[in-house]
C-alpha cells in the first residue's frame, strides 16, 4: 500500500503536472497504457474543473489524494472554491455553466466512463471533492497468463 | 501543442500534436481559426489527430468550435489519425456525427 498527496495553487499549467504525477504514483501497479490514459484524462478534467469552475477568478489550492493498494487506484481531488449548485444537472452530458468558453460539458461524463467508481460531493462555496477509483488489471495476472 | 498545416487541393489539412488541455488550448485556438479564415475558400478541413499524445475533453470544445467556423463558410469538417484514447472521448462525445472520421 502506497499513499501521497500533492497540493499545488489552481493555475492551468499544473494540469499536465498533475495527471503525470498520478500516472507515475500509480506506475508499480503495472496498469496497461490504456488504463494510464484512462486514469490521466479523468485526473485533467477533475483538476480543470477545480481551476476553471471552482475558483474560476480566484486563487486557491488543488489536493490531490492518492491510495495505492494491489491494483486499486484512489483518488481525490478536492478545492475550497465555489461548489457546485446543482450536481445531478452537473453531471449531465453536455451540461456547461461556460457555453461561451468552448466548454464541452463532457468532464463529468469522461470521468464516469474511464474510471470504475465515481462519486462527486460539493457544498456551494465550501468547495467540491471528486472521489474516484480505477481497478487495473494487473501485471502479474497478466504476465502469468 | 504544436499546430501545422497544409493546403492539399480542395483540403485543408490541421495537424496537432503535444497534449491537448486547458492550459495549452489558448495557444493553437487563435492559429487554427486564422487558417480557416485564410483558408476559406476550400472545400473542406482536415484535422489530423495522429501527433496527439494527450486529450481530453478540453478537445472536444476546440473541435466543435472551429466545425462552427468551418460551418460559416460552408466548410466541411473531418478528423483523422486519434489513438485509442482520443478515439473514445470522440465516440463518447457523440462529435463523429458532426465530423466524420477518415479511416485509413
Amino acid at each position: 500500500m502506497n499513499e501521497m498527496i500533492l497540493k499545488f495553487p489552481a493555475c492551468s499549467e499544473n494540469e499536465v503536472f498533475a495527471r503525470n504525477a498520478v500516472a507515475a504514483f500509480a506506475l508499480p501497479a503495472e496498469p496497461t497504457l490504456s488504463e494510464l490514459s484512462d486514469v490521466k484524462t479523468a485526473v485533467s478534467e477533475a483538476v480543470t474543473n477545480s481551476i476553471v469552475h471552482g475558483y474560476r477568478d480566484r486563487t486557491g489550492w488543488v489536493t490531490v489524494f492518492c491510495r495505492l493498494d494491489g491494483a486499486s487506484l484512489y483518488i481525490e481531488i478536492s478545492d475550497e472554491g465555489r461548489g457546485i449548485p446543482d450536481i445531478s444537472k452537473a453531471l449531465e452530458p453536455f451540461f456547461t455553466t461556460l457555453p461561451s468558453e468552448e466548454r464541452s460539458g463532457m468532464g463529468f461524463t469522461i470521468m464516469q466512463t474511464f474510471m470504475s467508481e465515481f462519486e462527486v460531493e460539493s457544498k456551494e462555496n465550501e468547495g467540491t471533492k471528486v472521489k474516484m477509483s480505477k481497478r487495473f488489471s494487473a501485471g502479474q495476472a497478466r504476465n502469468a497468463g | 501543442m504544436e499546430l501545422t498545416w497544409s493546403a492539399q487541393g480542395d483540403n485543408l489539412y490541421i495537424y496537432l500534436a503535444g497534449e491537448l488541455d486547458e492550459h495549452s488550448v489558448a495557444g493553437i485556438r487563435e492559429c487554427a481559426d486564422a487558417l480557416i479564415d485564410r483558408n476559406a475558400g476550400l472545400s473542406r478541413a482536415v484535422f489530423n489527430l495522429a501527433g496527439l499524445k494527450f486529450m481530453d475533453s478540453t478537445g472536444i470544445g476546440f473541435l466543435i468550435g472551429r466545425y462552427k467556423r468551418l460551418k460559416r463558410y460552408g466548410m466541411g469538417m473531418y478528423l483523422e489519425g486519434p489513438d485509442k484514447s482520443a478515439d473514445r472521448i470522440l465516440s463518447l462525445s457523440g462529435l463523429y456525427t458532426l465530423m466524420p472520421k477518415i479511416e485509413e
